[in-house]
């Protein structure tokens, strides 16, 4: 498992700097002008364009400017360093009106939230599906099952969430869009609310204001279920078919044979073995989370990454997006291999290889 | 050599030896081949699945006649009746710029006036109009782009398989690199980086949909042509001294792409509902471009008044989601079909 875990590891510093010249690949289209926002906060001034392409050597070789790019410059009167992503200098966001990174710290936390949240529903609920198709093997919840993984995969997200947005918004008034209603967005704003951890809902409930929390709540509702929705129905398919499978085995009619009750064949003989594969698309399926929120968080008007990473691109901001796109790609890589490595410990194959 | 003729009256023996007829589909496409074919058309689901993009294709190739363009030169513009914002209602009467009135038209609405049918989205862009013409956008992106990937990552797939060591290696290092990001944040970037170097049309969009499609292609073509490559006929084909390019095209390809060329050809469905996804967030086409995903991008600044202006969302929601729909369950019925553990059950 040690070769397994190190093979992994050894992955990671390539992947990095395939990553990082991807990005920097795409920077080259804009013209060196566009790229000066890669090390001057604020706009540039016109009569400072080419003062900064010189001192930023943004029309030399190639390779110089991938290296400025990666640890920036330090100005020599100031001292200060300009640029440099190593450093967390995204750039300049002319959308945002502030450093990049800034934009990045401000949103991420809000996607967190989010995600976190997501995260039961998406798994408890998915594998709970999967199980009840597989245990009623062509039953009625079965077919119940097939037709909602049919509609569930079918279904856009966008589509889903301005219908959910339609029903429970517009008729009925229950679920808002955004983040908090404006009253309580004061409140969260205003210095006597302490951000502990800048997760909003583990916040407030720090701060005991058990109404943020449930308006919190209340206006992450349909972004989790539209999040939720489009797993279940990959959650159910890989349950219900690798649940299947291990009903078919011998060690499952053995411990019929033995005259356990079905409930403990079900639960402690089959599921346990069937959730290898499932283990792992729930890995991949959080991580996903992560990375997949742009198309939700735009349609409920939700202040994280992905609905940042989406206003600026329709903008044409490139180095905002170009800036967001590395950071996902960032926590991806580190999220990956956390998956792969807890698979490790998970897939007896593996663990004692 | 003596040959063997059954004889008696053993009905198993002459079972066995009897001849079944085989149809020329049959004999072009090979056996494995026209088994998967035939099962594709035995379930319900696959069944409806080809009903539905059998209606779209109708819908598709009949669109001037459905909803005749006001400007014959340019009919992927939505016909605009004014420049309200206010969404109109179902059934309104069409002001200014009317299209010319088809021949069905009046036997079936019973009226003689053009009305927005499915009323008009923010800035009066025809709704019914944006669905029809939608359909010929969807199959046009869906084709070119899937058509594309297939080529890229057959291509390159191939390539990696045959020629393994140093090669295989780079080239598969390249494909992980690029799998990091997840696909659509990945095509949303390349698009917003090509969209100022192109220019907005459905261009931008479609290239990065390629540059990050071919990916999954290819490694399922890699690991196909891995199993192919060990063949006795390839061996053959070698010895008796063909061009390394002739091998790979005329013995390999051929031998190891069926499965994945019809896999991909369903995936219209998903490239259609990534192109949706990026035209809904404002990337790529221009507003009013007949397209299913910017018209329902109109009802994002209406999300308060859903109730009153529901068919925003409802039809060209319903067009994505069926036109989806069919692809899938034609996809759902073919891996079964492909799948080796339920050969000889379908």
């Amino acid at each position: 498992m040690l070769t397994y875990i190190i093979r992994r590891l050894m992955l990671v510093p390539f992947l990095l700097f395939g990553v990082t010249i991807l990005i920097f690949g795409m920077l080259q289209f804009l013209d060196p002008v566009e790229r000066a926002s890669l090390y001057v906060r604020g706009d540039p001034k016109a009569n400072q364009i080419d003062a900064a392409i010189r001192k930023y050597c943004l029309d030399c070789p190639i390779h110089i400017q991938y290296f400025n790019w990666l640890v920036g410059k330090v100005d020599s009167t100031t001292g200060e360093r300009e640029g440099g992503i190593l450093f967390g200098n995204f750039g300049w966001s002319k959308t945002g009106s502030q450093p990049v990174a800034d934009l990045i710290a401000r949103r991420f936390p809000n996607t967190l939230d989010l995600t976190l949240w997501a995260v039961a529903p998406v798994i408890l609920v998915g594998i709970w599906l999967g199980v009840q198709a597989a245990v009623h093997h062509n039953g009625v919840i079965d077919q119940a099952a097939r037709v909602f993984s049919i509609i569930g995969t079918s279904f856009p997200t966008f589509v889903f969430g301005l219908l959910m947005l339609m029903f429970f918004y517009a008729n009925l008034g229950w679920f808002p869009p955004g983040r908090l209603t404006d009253e309580f967005s004061r409140v969260v704003g205003s210095d006597e609310f302490i951000r502990y951890t800048t997760l909003l809902t583990i916040d407030s409930l720090l701060n005991g204001r058990f109404d943020i929390f449930l308006d919190a709540l209340r206006h992450m509702f349909l972004p989790i279920l539209t999040l939720s929705y489009i797993s279940w129905a990959t959650f159910l398919r890989v349950t219900r078919s690798s649940m299947l499978e291990t009903l078919r085995q011998e060690y499952v009619t053995t411990a019929r044979a033995k005259g356990l009750s079905e409930n403990d064949v079900i639960y402690k003989h089959a599921q346990p073995n069937a959730m290898l594969p499932v283990v792992t698309l729930a890995g991949f399926q959080i991580v996903g989370l992560l990375g997949g929120v742009i198309i939700t968080e735009t349609v409920f008007d939700y202040p994280g990454i992905g609905s940042a990473a989406a206003t600026a691109s329709a903008q044409l901001d490139v180095i905002t997006v170009l800036g967001f796109a590395l950071f996902n790609g960032l926590i991806l890589i580190v999220a990956n291999l956390v998956v792969d490595i807890l698979y490790a410990f998970v897939d007896p194959r593996v663990r004692l290889s | 050599m003596t040959q063997i003729t059954p004889s008696g009256n053993n009905e198993l023996l002459g079972a066995a030896v009897s001849i079944r007829k085989i149809s020329r589909l049959e004999r072009v496409l090979g056996p494995e081949n026209f088994r998967v074919v035939q099962g594709m058309f035995k379930t319900p689901a696959s069944i409806t699945g080809f009903t539905l993009i059998f209606f779209f294709i109708l819908i598709a190739i009949a669109a001037p006649i459905l909803a005749p363009p006001v400007n014959p030169n340019d009919p992927y513009k939505i016909p605009r009746d004014g420049f309200k914002s206010q969404p109109r209602e179902m059934g309104s009467e069409w002001t200014k710029n009317a299209p010319e009135i088809p021949f069905w038209y009046k036997a079936v609405t019973g009226k003689d006036e053009w009305v927005h049918l499915f009323g008009t989205a923010q800035g009066q862009y025809d709704i019914y109009y944006g669905v029809i013409w939608g359909t010929r956008t969807a199959f046009r992106t869906g084709l070119i782009v899937v058509l594309s990937t297939l080529l890229l990552g057959v291509l390159v797939g191939a390539i990696s398989a045959y020629y393994g060591g140093l090669v295989d290696n780079i080239l598969m290092r390249i494909v992980d690199v690029l799998m990091v990001l997840p696909s659509l944040m990945a095509t949303l970037i390349l698009a917003a980086v090509l969209t100022p170097v192109i220019g907005r049309s459905t261009l931008p969009v479609m290239i990065s949909l390629v540059a990050f499609g071919w990916l999954g292609y290819a490694r399922i073509i890699r690991g196909d042509i891995l199993s192919v490559k060990e063949r006795d006929y390839v061996l053959a084909a070698r010895v008796i001294g063909n061009k390394d390019s002739r091998i790979l095209f005329r013995h390999i390809i051929p031998n190891a792409v069926f499965p994945t060329l019809v896999l991909a050809s369903l995936a219209i469905g998903d490239v259609v509902l990534s192109f949706a996804a990026l035209s809904f967030l404002g990337i790529g086409v221009d507003v009013g471009y007949a397209d299913w995903g910017q018209v329902l991008a109109f009802a994002r600044n209406w999300i308060t008044n859903l109730d009153t202006y529901w068919f925003i969302i409802v039809w060209p929601g319903l067009a994505l989601v069926l036109y989806v729909m069919g692809f899938n369950l034609l996809g759902d019925a073919l891996r079964d079909v492909l799948d080796p553990r339920m050969r000889g059950k379908i």
